[in-house]
């Protein structure tokens, strides 16, 4: 059984960004870049299946820029076992990647596919979905647990109020959600063999998708700021506060 | 133009958050209907067709529609998608697994969780966990959106008097069965749409700490929530999170007690109108953020609180 998994590049979730001045967009200058959380739960989940037998093969691949391809020998590191790149300069929108992702899980033609169930950067929130619409698969979105078992993945999904368990029919999208696992950390010697490691390089030409956006960013800004309060020294004056200058409760 | 809303509901009552949902289908202009698909859920089509605003009340009743799984979903709103210019839901996680399908069925772009209509194609939304807002715009004929509910006044519940009509069932794709859920049970409001939150962080050091902030949470009628860090440290289960990655919350009072205040949750609460920050850190950074700041031990100031409030 093969698993395809994606991983995306993304400004590291430790760097406080700055929205550019000019307003057109956040500045990623001498900022560092790293695989984005979710997608290192993709990756994790589908070592994890191999090492369990239940897979053979965990390819991964990533949509972006020549230096997308530190990330995917990121996941090679952890223990992929080739990557797939498909390289862009362009903004690609999540609809975009989807389609891109439905090219190449044609060629590769994966029993599963892993993705992250957002990108800390742009938290669309929908390449999986889309994914699975397109390929008309089953998806199992928010996972933290995922359980195959002949022709059938059993997901059990983080939703508003509590748990939801699922039964799909596999090929499935399944997206992970934070407490999926806990990803490993690349080992030296592991960076090293990863090095050796294919990536294969296509354009989005090349599988013949239009990646043209939908959407045309007129301007980003900051969030408007909440100015710091007061500092109370006492709860009997936090209460008195509450109710009487702030009327909440 | 006419806005197709997807009602959030669980076959008994109309979710809260599709209230919100009404108001920002409102503010695009033109006719609102809502979608109620579920099963045995006639009562829900009844409240939603009472909403402010509502003219229309699509009411699709089956089994298959029980459990909200989004194959069927998605294909049920494609197949009504013909006489809509947008379709609509609450960022819910229920809005967030079905509506891209739609998207990507009808082959346009989703606007996910819009903060402010801006006009009828151009939006602004959140993007590094609320650190940046963009204003976007679509060109898409067809929009698919999701609505940050917190960010728009719920619709009055009454008032209204649409119409309900059947809508035809989709023919089932067959690709998910619903197996289970467990549900938390709970007498205190649900977290995003209480009028009052009180949160506890790593700084509650367990789980069973946290009947110290229920005490609190039971007189004032509050939810109780959490950081990321006290879900990870698995004091509480993994819905009461309020941040990026879980549940975000724009009640009249937030109180954050021993929460440090990582980018991360402050992007999930920081929209409250009354933020009280309780830490015995005073360089904790929720004090930049807090209108009341009280730098204290925890397990000194919760009893005095619950007393306080008599």
């Amino acid at each position: 059984m093969k698993v395809l998994v994606a991983v995306k590049r993304v400004v590291d979730y430790n760097v406080k960004i700055r929205v550019k001045a000019d307003k057109t967009g956040v500045d990623l200058a001498n900022v560092k870049m790293s695989m984005n959380p979710f997608d290192e739960i993709a990756v994790e989940e589908g070592l994890r299946l191999r090492e369990a037998g239940v897979a053979t093969e965990v390819v991964a691949m990533s949509v972006g820029p020549q230096a997308a391809q530190e990330t995917l020998r990121t996941a090679l590191a952890m223990g992929a076992d080739r990557g797939i790149l498909v390289k862009t300069d362009e903004t690609v929108e999540p609809l975009g990647v989807a389609k891109l992702m439905k090219a190449v899980a044609e060629e590769e033609k994966p029993d599963l596919i892993i993705v992250g169930k957002q990108a800390i950067d742009d938290d669309s929130n929908q390449t999986g979905q889309m994914l699975a619409a397109l390929l008309g698969w089953s998806q199992g979105t928010f996972a933290s647990e995922v359980n195959l078992d002949g022709g059938t993945a059993k997901v059990t999904r983080e939703v508003d109020g509590g748990l939801q368990t699922i039964e799909l029919k596999m090929p499935a999208v399944v997206t992970t959600d934070l407490r999926l696992n806990e990803p490993r950390y690349a080992s030296l010697p592991n960076i090293m063999k990863a090095k050796k490691k294919p990536i294969d390089e296509k354009t989005p030409e090349d599988l013949g998708v239009d990646i043209s956006p939908r959407l045309k960013t007129l301007k980003v800004e900051e969030p408007a700021k909440r100015e710091a309060g007061v500092r109370v020294e006492s709860v009997a004056e936090l209460v008195d506060k509450l109710k009487n200058e702030a009327g909440v409760i | 133009m006419t806005v197709l809303v997807l009602a959030d509901h669980d076959n008994k009552a109309l979710g809260a958050a599709t209230l919100n949902a009404v108001t920002a289908a409102t503010e695009l202009g033109g006719d609102v209907h809502v979608l109620v698909a579920g099963n045995g859920c006639a009562a829900v089509a009844d409240e939603a067709a009472k909403v402010a605003g509502v003219a229309k009340v699509l009411l699709a009743e089956d089994a298959m529609y029980a459990d909200a799984l989004a194959e069927n979903m998605a294909a049920l709103i494609v197949s009504l998608a013909d006489s809509y210019d947008v379709i609509l839901a609450a960022a819910t996680t229920s809005g967030k697994n079905i509506l891209p399908r739609v998207a990507a069925l009808l082959d346009v772009a989703q606007i996910s969780e819009i903060v402010e209509v801006v006009s009828p194609d151009t939006f602004v939304r959140p993007i590094y966990a609320g650190n940046a807002m963009a204003t976007v715009q679509s060109s898409d004929a067809k929009k698919v959106i999701t609505v940050r509910s917190t960010n728009f006044a719920a619709a009055a519940a009454t008032g209204g008097s649409a119409s309900v009509e059947a809508a035809s069932a989709a023919a089932d794709t067959g690709l998910s069965t619903f197996v289970g859920a467990e549900l938390s049970k709970s007498e205190r409001p649900e977290l995003t749409s209480a009028k009052i939150v009180i949160s506890g962080g790593r700084g509650m050091q367990s789980g069973d700490n946290f009947h110290l902030l229920e005490k609190v949470a039971d007189k004032l009628g509050a939810a109780v929530g959490a950081s990321r860090a006290a879900v990870d440290a698995g004091f509480v289960p993994n819905d009461y999170q309020v941040g990026q990655t879980g549940k975000v919350v724009a009640p009249q009072l937030y109180i954050a007690v021993g929460i440090s205040g990582a980018i991360q949750h402050l992007a999930g609460m920081k929209d409250s109108k009354v933020i009280v920050a309780i830490n015995k850190d005073e360089e904790a950074p929720i004090f930049q953020v807090a209108d009341y700041g009280l730098v204290a031990d925890l397990f000194k100031a919760l009893p005095e609180l619950d007393e306080a409030l008599g």
